[in-house]
């Protein structure tokens, strides 16, 4: 009787704004909202179909709700807490007493389920590798409905294939993540406008070596001798002596109205933002001490930021990783993008360290690269041959924002996905765990639509 | 610091009140009806505040037999509480409660007549020792008679009522009532029903909540934009009321 479960029926949208009619089951009690149901979702901030039902009109729990702590122990820096438990709630709970999560992704509109099953990664990945490098134990809901604690030291099988395992392994009920003992809840940050992609590359290098946390923008309109120029920003958690006395406060939002047109996105508005960006950064360095949602989270001050696309406008992002053999690949990327006609509002260049132990987990050592791309008639092809020249490169794609990669393009990219199918089909013969992704990508056969 | 007596921490909005005042340094002691999702509740209260929580206790609103129990409880584990907190109430639409007249029936008990019980019995206390804050969740649905809210609304208008009421008598003796009027508010408990405009989140209503208690205000809106909505409510003339479905 307390533990009531609530069904939503409606449509339910991607953070690219594609969707799909589905059943929401909704609770507070994250046992009760995950028996018998094939996925699990929080906060729907994956792009694409990762988090969508398999089926038109199939079910899906919704973990938001299940928010609970369940404990933290001081002395290791251990958290225990309930899947839906919102990053925006960590931050606002933890970093007042300086505790904060080692890797945060760029919102903090994320579950921490959604954090394991993407595998997130950060500014900081060359110096604090995923998320789920510093996950000691899930408690998760497999696929005969029976619920099962498992960690790098038990059930290990189950644990890694969970860590980038877009849900596919199982409801995550509870994670225990170890958060990070900070030096101040501040940032201190440094950025630097850099005159093309070569600069920037070599920079995000260099800078990895001083600099846990970087992350370039990078405007990719420029052409010619200007190509890839940009802005780089780095950071670290600032020291007590530079530091406010006082922790930061989180900012108000402001929303966006669903009410753009689907033009105001263009070829003609995206060079001009791009240039504004550019220039708004007019002294070559900038450095001090910053406000860490301004330095994790900038798009986060706009609520429904996606709503820029337009009504009705949907946009998928495109993110791949370059190997670091490659020290060419991103300016040849960039290039490729360019002669596709694909313009992004802003593209976001990554350092990346070494590939964690995650089965189906993103990042492997080199570069990231990042575009929004509206979708339209020809972003099927763009994908496809950003796919190709990845492939070519012996790179990959990140499934949480994926939505037009075609299989076996996929499989190509990913020679771990043959291993990851096999452990999946042990842990779950009868695939009772999917997406509308893994039916798209992996195979799966699609249930009856409803 | 408060010395909180809370009812209803587990779930919803109160579960994101209880949460402010953890983490503010307010002592709360937790009452409801589920020992193991009272047990939860604690923990995660303990988490924010960084220390345990007082204490948590059985209380059923179906039973008023074990009201006063239940407060002698949190009476002993604060060293008597000085401020008494009730958001548990049921709610269902006037659909599901047309269907089943004894469901009907336990929910005006619950959500009036048991809760004035309950409240009799806190204000009795804090008047004993002087004074102290009586925060009880009613609702929006009990400004207006509606459509969609005609036995819901009715249990809230009547505790509204009371608290109205009891804020006119007892305020000089220093009893300082709360009533809060949420809107449409997104918990788990409305999750199936498609939000109205002006819907609110728990933590807003919660921020709306604390500062309301603080300054003693009789009668909250959460979120305040309720209140002009309800404004042109109250003053639609009836022909109007019976056209329209909300």
């Amino acid at each position: 009787m307390t533990t009531r479960t609530t069904k939503r029926e409606g449509v339910i949208e991607a953070w690219g704004r594609v969707s799909r009619p589905a059943i929401e089951v909704l609770g507070e009690d994250p046992e009760a909202i995950t028996q018998g149901t094939p996925l699990s979702r929080g906060l729907g901030r994956a792009y694409g179909d990762s988090a969508l039902p398999a089926s038109v009109g199939g079910v899906v729990t919704n973990t938001t709700f299940a928010d609970r702590l369940i404990a933290f122990d001081e002395e290791t820096g251990i958290l225990h807490a309930e899947a839906g438990l919102s990053l925006r709630e960590i931050f606002r709970v933890f970093l007042p007493r300086s505790y904060y999560v080692p890797v945060t992704p760029g919102t903090s509109f994320v579950t921490l389920g959604g954090m394991v099953a993407a595998d997130v990664h950060g500014k900081g990945h060359h110096s604090a590798g995923t998320f789920g490098q510093h996950v000691t134990g899930l408690k998760m809901r497999v696929a005969d409905d029976a619920v099962v604690w498992c960690s790098p030291q038990e059930n290990s099988e189950l644990f890694w294939a969970t860590i980038g395992g877009m849900g596919l392994t199982g409801h995550i009920l509870e994670v225990q993540v170890r958060l990070r003992k900070l030096t101040s809840p501040w940032i201190h940050a440094a950025s630097e406008r850099l005159p093309d992609i070569h600069a920037m590359v070599r920079r995000l290098h260099e800078t990895a070596t001083q600099w846990p946390m970087s992350v370039g923008w990078v405007d990719c309109t420029a052409r010619g001798s200007k190509l890839g120029r940009g802005l780089l920003d780095v950071g670290r958690w600032a020291d007590p002596s530079e530091a406010p006395a006082e922790p930061p406060r989180q900012k108000p939002r402001i929303p966006l109205p669903d009410a753009f047109p689907r033009w105001l996105i263009n070829p003609v508005t995206v060079r001009m933002f791009n240039w504004l960006w550019y220039w708004k950064h007019w002294q070559l360095r900038r450095e001090g001490v910053v406000h860490p949602e301004s330095f994790f989270y900038p798009l986060d001050m706009l609520a429904h930021w996606n709503r820029a696309y337009g009504r009705g406008g949907t946009f998928t992002q495109y993110q791949c990783v370059l190997p670091k053999d490659r020290p060419d690949a991103p300016a040849e990327f960039l290039r490729l993008l360019q002669r596709l006609g694909g313009h992004s509002f802003l593209m976001v260049i990554k350092d990346c360290g070494p590939q964690g132990l995650g089965m189906l987990s993103f990042p492997m050592e080199g570069v990231s690269l990042t575009v929004d791309l509206r979708i339209g008639r020809r972003t099927q092809g763009i994908v496809d041959a950003l796919n190709a020249f990845v492939i070519e490169q012996r790179g990959r794609i990140y499934l949480a924002k994926d939505m037009l990669t075609r299989p076996a393009d996929y499989a190509a990219m990913d020679p771990r996905l043959e291993q990851f199918l096999a452990v999946r089909k042990r842990l779950d013969p009868e695939l009772r765990f999917r997406s509308a992704q893994s039916v798209r990508l992996f195979g799966d056969p699609a249930p009856e639509s409803k | 610091m408060r010395k909180v007596a809370f009812v209803g921490a587990t779930k919803g909005m109160g579960r994101a009140l209880s949460r402010r005042m953890a983490e503010r340094g307010d002592q709360l002691y937790l009452l409801g009806r589920d020992a193991d999702e009272l047990a939860k509740a604690a923990a995660d209260l303990g988490v924010r505040a960084g220390g345990a929580v007082p204490g948590v206790g059985m209380l059923d609103l179906e039973d008023p037999s074990g009201f006063s129990a239940a407060l002698d409880g949190a009476d002993e584990a604060l060293g008597q509480f000085d401020t008494v907190v009730i958001t548990a109430a049921m709610f269902a639409t006037q659909d599901e409660l047309e269907a089943d007249a004894e469901f009907a029936l336990r929910l005006l008990r619950v959500n009036f007549a048991h809760t004035v019980a309950l409240c009799e019995d806190a204000r009795k206390r804090l008047l004993s020792r002087g004074g102290g804050t009586l925060c009880v969740f009613s609702s929006v649905a009990g400004d207006r008679g509606r459509k969609p809210v005609a036995i819901y609304g009715a249990s809230k208008a009547g505790l509204s009522h009371y608290l109205e009421s009891l804020d006119h008598k007892f305020r000089a003796d220093g009893l300082v009532t709360v009533c809060v009027k949420p809107g449409f508010v997104k918990t788990a408990a409305t999750a199936h029903l498609s939000p109205p405009p002006f819907a609110g989140e728990p933590d807003l209503v919660a921020a709306t909540v604390l500062a309301a208690i603080d300054a003693g205000t009789p009668m909250v809106y959460a979120p305040g934009i309720w209140r002009l909505v309800m404004l042109a409510i109250k003053h639609m003339p009836r022909v109007v009321m019976r056209k329209v479905g909300f």
